[in-house]
């Protein structure tokens, strides 16, 4: 994590305060409003599966539109120019419109409360603790990393020693998620998505205006960094060079088919908004409408960053003070009258606490049914397992608030450690998609292929990568050829092992694996869904080839 | 195969005991309030913009455009929630005749 540079300071006053206090006061109206919904555990984890796609679609953009993402896609935006799209319409659509068409139908027709549960019951104990214990520990001190970030951003924006914006945030996160359980959490992300909106398109009209419209700034950017700088493939040949340190093979297959498939079809934090919807075809649909959305927020994040860097030419190197990550901070307190800049604070802290809500209220999930309801205290009543939910809840975020003090002093230590579990996710995929392909993958299968990837990635990353024994031009690119790695070891070994153990019986997969299906899975279609734009097939292909017409003016 | 999909059984026992299609609130009426007062706020801010925010602004007035923007999202979601309220569930659906349910024909 980078300091942000002093002189950051925004010039708020007591309207844009109102605007914020007002935010914080209604997040917490939501926790208490949201109580009297909860009455069983499955209202707490999973909002009863009860919830319209359009909620949990939203719930599912926003839940990844945390403030780390916003303001490390502007600095992506500023440092490696319009190459940043590839995060969006190659690195996520097709994955969410997979995740959609393809696998959704296995995790919620087999009613699975988590993406670890369906791997007890697709693989058996062993892969299922691993993978629950890893996402446990990483969630918390994610959710740390998250809480510390903002730490330093409300320090250097509104003057908040560090200390308070962590326990004020930390409490409201706490508060709500304890009160109102997963609802809470879902609401206020779809709150956050529209008031992030609010703060995102006045700045970035403001600042197109301040460059000379698009034209302007695509003008200045390509006589100051080349015509490759404003072009998505320019540059991107297997043998040259350009700033992301990555050819087109590896940005598709390491950024758009490994990590991006690993992060959006495994991570629990994603796919737990999909559980939540009220029956297969809103589940279905919920990350192919977030698709939409995400396929146009880089207009609004990645644009400020290129605006940000006309604007301030030296953003990023050692002599200006400023890093990459100040591009929207930087925007915000040059363009921004009172007022809007209130929205676009609150947005951002918004953004913040809805990032670290969406860890904590998965972490609770999965800590509660997969470890603690499955290995330590089996076969209590509800009431129990909702208790247990809400004190897991509490001791996440404590111990959350606790990593960002460490994170604090010891801040290397924390980007080593996101690095870390980034890696994890991609294996995961690798498991979930031979298991959900092939019925013959075993139950060790699961658990070897599962550590080997993981293990396989981290070897190429910190030591063939970092020691230089392979030579990659930049921490992006190795994090693309890591993830490949990953993918083609854990898969090898997954095959390997399955050949020589014995295979789970077939009537124990029902609805687990392709070409199965849960006895008296078939639920009925609920009235409306057979209108033509609640199709799935429609608006998944729809995403893909939108996504596609997306990059036709950036690579002409 | 009772045992395999015994947690199948607890999720559906839970889904049918769950209170939040029912009581919890409808999210419309959370976006468009908020909105709506916002919008009220931004939009008086606008109208009193100073020339110094006028400037910083590159001559747009910006709490103006955004304060009635966020006002006419926020009125929208109150009359699209006006014209399609949520529907609660039936308090017990009765379950459809046709498929049998997990486990029902195997012992």
């Amino acid at each position: 994590m980078h300091y942000l540079a002093e002189g950051l300071r925004l010039p708020t006053n007591a309207l844009d305060y109102s605007i914020l206090i007002l935010y914080f006061a209604v997040v917490l109206g939501v926790g208490f409003a949201a109580r009297r919904s909860v009455q069983t555990s499955l209202d707490f984890f999973l909002s009863g599966r009860s919830l319209p796609a359009w909620v949990t679609g939203l719930a599912f953009v926003a839940a990844n539109l945390g403030a780390l993402e916003i303001l490390g896609m502007a600095a992506n935006g500023a440092q490696y120019g319009v190459y940043t799209v590839h995060w969006y319409w190659v690195g996520a659509i097709p994955a969410m419109v997979f995740l959609g068409l393809v696998m959704m139908p296995f995790y919620y027709g087999s009613k699975v409360r988590s993406v670890p549960e369906f791997l007890l019951h697709r693989y058996g104990p062993s892969s299922h603790l691993l993978s629950s214990v890893i996402f446990s520990v990483a969630s918390v001190l994610i959710a740390g990393v998250n809480l510390y970030a903002m730490a330093i951003v409300v320090e250097a924006l509104l003057g908040w020693p560090q200390w308070v914006a962590i326990v004020v945030a930390g409490f409201f996160v706490l508060a709500y998620i304890t009160l109102g359980g997963l609802s809470s959490a879902i609401y206020n992300e779809v709150l956050q998505f529209f008031v992030i909106l609010a703060a995102l398109i006045p700045l970035t009209i403001v600042g197109l205006k301040r460059v000379g419209g698009w034209g302007g700034l695509k003008d200045s950017l390509e006589t100051s960094h080349g015509a490759d700088f404003t072009s998505a493939w320019g540059g991107t040949g297997i043998g040259s060079d350009n700033p992301l340190g990555a050819n087109w093979l590896t940005i598709v297959l390491g950024l758009g088919f490994c990590l991006s498939f690993g992060y959006w079809t495994t991570n629990f934090a994603e796919v737990q908004r999909a559980l939540s919807a009220k029956n297969l075809s809103a589940a279905q649909r919920t990350p192919l409408i977030a698709a939409f959305p995400k396929m146009f927020i880089p207009l609004i994040v990645v644009v400020p960053g290129l605006i940000a860097l006309v604007l301030e030419p030296g953003i990023g190197t050692e002599k200006s003070g400023t890093q990459y990550n100040d591009a929207i901070p930087l925007l915000m307190r040059d363009l921004l009258p009172n007022g809007v800049l209130g929205l676009a604070v609150t947005g951002l802290l918004a953004a913040f606490m809805a990032g670290m809500a969406a860890n904590v209220s998965s972490f609770n999930t999965v800590f509660t049914n997969d470890i603690w309801g499955a290995y330590i205290r089996k076969g209590r009543p509800d009431e129990y397992y909702l208790l247990t939910g809400r004190v897991v809840t509490a001791v996440g975020v404590l111990c959350g608030m606790g990593t960002a003090f460490i994170a604090s002093s010891f801040s290397n230590i924390m980007n080593y450690l996101q690095t870390l579990f980034s890696f994890f996710n991609v294996p995961l995929f690798c498991v979930f998609i031979i298991g959900m392909f092939w019925k013959r993958a075993t139950a060790a299968a699961g658990f070897w292929g599962l550590l080997s990837g993981t293990v396989a990635a981290m070897i190429n990353y910190f030591w063939f990568y970092q020691e230089g024994v392979i030579s990659i031009p930049s921490d992006q690119g190795a994090n693309f050829v890591s993830a490949i790695v990953a993918f083609v070891v854990g898969g090898v070994v997954m095959v390997g092992v399955s050949l020589f153990t014995q295979p789970k019986p077939v009537e124990s997969l029902a609805g687990l694996v392709y070409g199965t299906t849960s006895p008296g899975m078939a639920e009925p279609p609920a009235a409306g869904d057979e209108a033509w734009y609640r199709k799935p097939a429609l608006l998944g292909w729809g995403a893909i080839i939108l996504a596609a017409l997306c990059y036709v003016p950036f690579s002409l | 195969m009772s045992d395999e999909f015994e947690y199948q059984h607890q999720v559906e026992e839970l889904a049918e005991k769950s209170a939040t299609a029912a009581r919890l609130f409808d999210v419309r009426r959370l976006i468009g309030g908020l909105f709506v007062v916002y919008g009220i706020i931004v939009t008086i801010a606008g109208i009193t913009a100073s020339e110094a925010d006028l400037k910083k602004a590159q001559n747009i007035n910006i709490n103006l455009w955004t304060g009635l923007a966020m006002l006419i999202v926020g009125v929208l979601f109150l009359v699209w929630m006006w014209l399609r309220p949520a529907t609660a569930p039936e308090p017990a659906p009765e379950p459809p005749p046709g498929p049998a349910r997990p486990g029902d024909e195997t012992v």
